[in-house]
């Protein structure tokens, strides 16, 4: 099994998926049997193959630097769980 | 089901032009359809006032003679699009009432081409699964079931609810999104009619996303001819999506032929191993009636073909991680309620652990844990290496034919809660269809006979990038021959 | 143009309990492109402005929106590069750097990791005339930046607003060869000077359009040369990162304060951690920012909503033929061409402004004497009365026209200075003040001998003592000129003085 149950902890921490600790086990697995799967790929030969960027090679568009959009502050908090005096609310961050 | 509402989009349009029915009347039988058809669960919010006012202006620009291509046509749209004013949650419960400000460019130029909007449609979670059993809404039930048998069946995903409301005869083509067969299979096990186009070709603003490198709309609908119209509407460049193509959009319609006379069409060798019997005849017969329409059917390889759905749950699962970061509960959508003394930490791992859906929270996991540290190179940078060898083999082989004929799906559609707790096995039934999205071409699904079982088995035709006309052609004189006429019986 | 000639400063050196420490520092300076509109959104970047009202729906991170790139804010980065010597990148990558935090939409930034749009450059540091610091630049590449989080407006909550959120940045990376707190200062005011030169960041740094990260770290003397020998960090302390620091001086306070806490830690015999850290000016420390403590794993991959970014690198010498004259060739120039000391050519060269100011006044000039009444009298006023350069009362012109009359010899260097109070207060055409006031120097020197005659006549007594003690002429002199109401001109009186009372 690639992914033991400190793993999927890692990982539920870094995507801030609360995963209650009855969970981790059954995740393990699951998470195991599809990385166990995927693992194939290393059969392949990659050996200078250039990673894809894009898949429909095109240039980049730019666009000029005018302000063509803002001022739109009721759409933005429109749906907003707690917004205040045209903030948006969290519980309090401590840096 | 209505005979209004079971019309091709090609029908309804010449009868509207021809005054012989009001698009109110076709609208008000695809109203009440879905009405009566709650135990599909396939319409998951219904728009009846806006429809029938969008019904009555295509119905005045159509007396007054100066009506848009899709005047009148009633569409359903897959929940993933954001529509200005209308529930739009991606099927999930962490975008809880989110109702959009703005309506994506897709969906934008339906309604600017005159199509009538009749609500959204299910699908799994965020796109992520192949039977629209992942919902927050509750699964999605296909109105086909296996003859002699009341169990049902899945729709497909995940635009399940797409193909659900075209079988149906609930709407009279709808849109979908495809990242590894989304649009394709849903239209196979439902015996409708769905193209992927070319990544790129419709662009992807207002579109709840789910992989961005994969992710495609496409529309679902009734014949090869109703997707060239509809894709001709969706499909265009749009300055605000900076992978949407700068390129002119063909008249599709005008490119359906019966004569594929000239034409080379490749067999992918590799599509065949392990492919069931009934999938196989499928496949020959489809051939055949290439064949028939004067095509030149040949076999080719596409060597890495099997490491094409491994790559896609490395890439799409890290993708998706990164875009669903969004879903905090900070501007939109669900926020868990706090305990005293809770931080912002706490709100973000509750928000998530309570608004993502099991399958969603598993590729967000598999996702941030492929693109952690030590581990990027391993998977993510050799899934995309891989990536570049599958579009390799793609291009190789296209240097020898027009177009690829392959099967849709391994096999007929499967029973609800048939693939439960074997992701993987869920994962398979992309096998067919993944191998496009990592390689950006387009892809069309049509249906072309019943399995043993009683329900539809369909063919993919899989072209170089940019050719949506030429699978399209291919595609036209495959239905043709085929002549698939079936529908579900009514039971709902 | 020949560059001047400079000398490496010696670095800071700390004496500690036990050792003395030397100072290894880099910096990563967050330069604000001056942009109308955002790096990916048609947004706003004005400062100022209500909350969450220069946001767009792409800003917000609305589910759907996709990023288009500000093709300005690439020539900027380009332009920067280019004004750093570094080397362009015509085919660069955005990534995304995934975390979470309130400010931070997305849950990702949208940066350049691996393949960022320029490359290694080069900062000159001068210190003082002929020592200077060159630092080496890692990278440029461009940034989101985050949105502001609020945390006194609630005792509970923390309040969000995203107006920033978007807006382009410039994160100049260097290397670590910044070996002081006031070569951190000068560095960052050199780096602000080549911005605002170069017109692509407005260096405002209290509206934040500049802020610097700062590694410090500290190390025994001879390990940092070993470092540059070999290129290997080993040989350097653990590192922590001041983040965010806004001002000169509270970064010289912060690093100084910061080296000795490690010394401290060092010498005690513990170790130091790899860190992230606030300052606090009130109570001039550093503390520890436990918001960042978790261990980084950013998962940086291609941001799949954009491609490679690439250009051409005719366009790329399009942008360079278009490059202003920069700061260090400016003073070298200065120096060569207006015969001005180092020091000064620094003054007139902090800004354009200024260095266009002198060298309108300068042209055709004594360069000397043209820097030392734009420097002493025009600067120096302008700073007192907080008057920006472009508002001058007094323009290059009418200061040149000053200096003209005082090369003519029509008015002395004092009633010069009148003059310049009277071209200040009430403006007007210097030769026609001086005219139409009378300011004009007296050269008759039969008007002289007249003033003088009257002077002596008028004190007989001090005529007795100056005979007796030669000093005493400057006492007349001065009489005379208060009776010429300083027209006079002033060696003449002397010579006539000293003639008339016999003394030499």
């Amino acid at each position: 099994m690639s992914v033991d149950n400190e793993t999927v902890r890692r990982a539920a921490k870094l995507a801030r998926i609360a995963v209650a600790d009855e969970d981790v086990p059954g995740l393990a697995k699951e998470l195991s049997s599809i990385l166990d799967w995927v693992e194939q790929l290393s059969e392949v030969d990659v050996e200078g193959v250039e990673p894809m960027t894009s898949v429909t090679p095109m240039d980049l568009k730019r666009r000029t630097d005018e302000v063509t959009d803002g001022g739109i502050q009721d759409k933005i908090l429109a749906n907003a769980p707690d917004a205040r005096e045209g903030f948006f609310a969290v519980p309090k961050v401590v840096e | 089901m209505d005979e209004l509402s079971s019309m091709t989009i090609a029908e309804a349009r010449d009868r509207l032009r021809a005054r012989d029915v009001t698009s109110r009347e076709i609208t008000e039988a695809c109203l009440s359809e879905i009405e009566s058809a709650s135990a599909l669960n396939a319409v998951v919010t219904s728009t009846p006032d806006k429809a029938l006012e969008m019904a009555d202006a295509a119905d005045a620009a159509l007396a007054a003679g100066d009506a848009p291509a899709l005047a009148g046509i009633p569409l359903g749209v897959k929940d993933v699009f954001c529509t200005e004013g209308v529930r739009s949650q991606a099927a999930s419960a962490i975008l809880e009432d989110f109702t959009p400000t703005y309506e994506s460019t897709v969906t934008a130029k339906l309604w600017d081409a005159g199509a009538v909007h009749l609500g959204k449609l299910n699908m799994d979670e965020f796109a992520m699964g192949s039977s629209t059993e992942h919902t927050c809404y509750g699964a999605c039930v296909s109105p086909w079931r296996r003859a002699g048998d009341t169990a049902p069946i899945t729709a497909g995903g995940s635009s399940g609810g797409s193909a659900a409301a075209v079988a149906a005869g609930l709407c009279l083509g709808a849109t979908g999104t495809d990242t590894g067969g989304s649009i394709r299979q849903p239209a196979a096990f439902t015996g409708t009619t769905g193209i992927k186009p070319t990544y790129g070709r419709c662009s992807r603003w207002g579109i709840i996303a789910y992989a961005s490198s994969l992710d495609q709309a496409g529309p679902i609908a009734r014949s090869v001819r109703d997707c060239a119209i509809l894709l001709g509407a969706m499909a265009g460049h749009d300055p605000k999506d900076s992978t949407s193509a700068d390129l002119a959009v063909p008249d599709f319609e005008a490119a359906l032929t019966e004569d594929l006379r000239g034409k080379r069409i490749g067999l992918p060798k590799e599509y065949g191993e392990g492919l069931g019997a009934e999938m196989q005849a499928t496949w020959d017969k489809g051939a055949e009636m290439l064949r028939d329409a004067g095509a030149e059917v040949v076999e080719i390889s596409l060597p890495h073909t099997k490491y094409a759905l491994p790559a896609y749950y490395i890439i799409a699962p890290a993708e998706a991680s990164s875009n669903l970061a969004r879903y905090d509960g900070v501007r939109y959508g669900y926020r868990a309620e706090l305990a005293q003394g809770d931080g912002i930490v706490e709100m973000y791992e509750r928000t998530r652990a309570e608004g993502f859906g099991k399958e969603v929270q598993r590729r967000v996991l598999v996702g941030a844990y492929v693109l952690s540290a030590g581990y990027y190179d391993a998977y993510y940078l050799r899934a995309q290496r891989v990536r570049t060898l599958i579009k390799r083999d793609f291009e190789a082989a296209f240097e020898g034919v027009d177009a690829i004929l392959a099967p849709a799906t391994p096999g007929p559609a499967f029973g609800l809660g048939e693939m439960e707790g074997d992701p993987v096995q869920m994962y398979l039934q992309d096998v067919f269809t993944v191998t496009l999205n990592l390689a950006g071409l387009p892809g069309l699904s049509v249906p072309v006979t019943l399995a043993s079982n009683g329900l539809p088995l369909g063919l993919q035709i899989i072209g170089k990038a940019w050719d949506e006309a030429g699978i399209l052609g291919v595609g036209h004189a495959l239905e043709a021959r085929a002549g698939f006429t079936a529908k579900p019986e009514r039971w709902w | 143009m020949t560059a001047l000639a400079y000398t490496e400063p010696a670095p800071k050196v700390i004496a500690g309990l036990k050792d003395d420490w030397e100072l290894v520092i880099g910096m990563e300076v967050h330069a604000q492109v001056a942009s109308k509109s955002k790096l990916f959104s048609g947004a706003s970047t004005a400062f100022g402005a209500e909350p969450n009202s220069n946001v767009s729906l792409v800003d917000a991170a609305m589910p759907g929106m996709l990023p288009v790139i500000n093709e300005f804010c690439v020539e900027q980065a380009v332009r920067t590069g280019l004004g750093l010597k570094a080397e362009i990148n015509l085919r660069s990558v955005f990534d995304r750097k995934n975390y979470f935090y309130p400010d931070l939409p997305q849950g990702y930034q949208i940066s350049q990791y691996k393949h960022p749009v320029v490359g290694e450059g080069e900062v000159l540091v001068d210190m003082e005339p002929g020592v200077g610091r060159r630092v080496r630049i890692e990278r440029i590449h461009l940034e989101q930046d985050a949105g502001k989080s609020i945390h006194d407006m609630d005792p509970a909550m923390s309040f969000v607003d995203l107006n920033r959120t978007g807006v382009a940045l410039m994160e100049i990376v260097s290397r670590p060869d910044i070996r002081g707190p006031e070569e951190a200062a000068e560095y960052v005011r050199k780096l602000r000077q080549i911005l605002r030169y170069l017109g692509t960041c407005d260096g405002n740094m209290q509206e934040g359009s500049l802020r610097a990260d700062v590694n410090v770290s500290v190390c025994r003397r001879g390990a940092y040369e070993k470092y540059r020998e070999t290129g290997d960090f080993s040989h350097l302390g653990t590192r922590c990162e001041i983040k965010n620091m806004n001002s000169m001086r509270f970064i010289q306070q912060a690093i100084e304060f910061e080296a000795r806490r490690q010394i401290a830690i060092i010498e005690d015999g513990g170790t130091v951690d790899q860190e992230t850290r606030l300052y606090d000016p009130v109570k001039g420390e550093t503390r520890s920012m436990r918001s960042k403590e978790e261990a980084h794993d950013y998962r940086y991959f291609p941001d799949p909503d954009l491609l490679p970014l690439e250009f051409s690198q005719a366009w790329v010498d399009g942008i360079g033929a278009s490059l202003p004259e920069l700061p260090d060739d400016k003073k070298a120039r200065f120096v060569k061409d207006y015969g001005v000391t180092e020091y000064d050519a620094s003054v007139l060269t902090a800004d354009v402004e200024h260095a266009d100011f002198f060298e309108a006044v300068a042209k055709g000039r004594d360069g000397k004497q043209a820097a030392n009444w734009v420097i002493n009298e025009l600067f120096g006023r302008l700073n007192k009365e907080s008057t920006p350069v472009s508002e001058s009362p007094v323009s290059a012109a009418q200061l040149g026209g000053v200096i003209d009359l005082i090369a003519k010899g029509d008015i002395s260097g004092k009633i010069a200075k009148d003059l310049f109070e009277i071209l200040w207060t009430e403006g007007g055409d210097p030769a026609e003040v001086v005219e139409a006031r009378g300011m004009k120097q007296v050269t008759d020197t039969g008007a002289i001998e007249a003033a003088v005659d009257e002077v002596l006549a008028a004190n007989p007594d001090k005529v007795e003592q100056a005979k007796a003690k030669p000093s005493m002429a400057g006492w007349f002199v001065g009489q005379v000129m208060k009776a010429t109401q300083g027209k006079a001109n002033p060696q003449a009186v002397q010579a006539l003085v000293k003639q008339k009372l016999g003394v030499e």
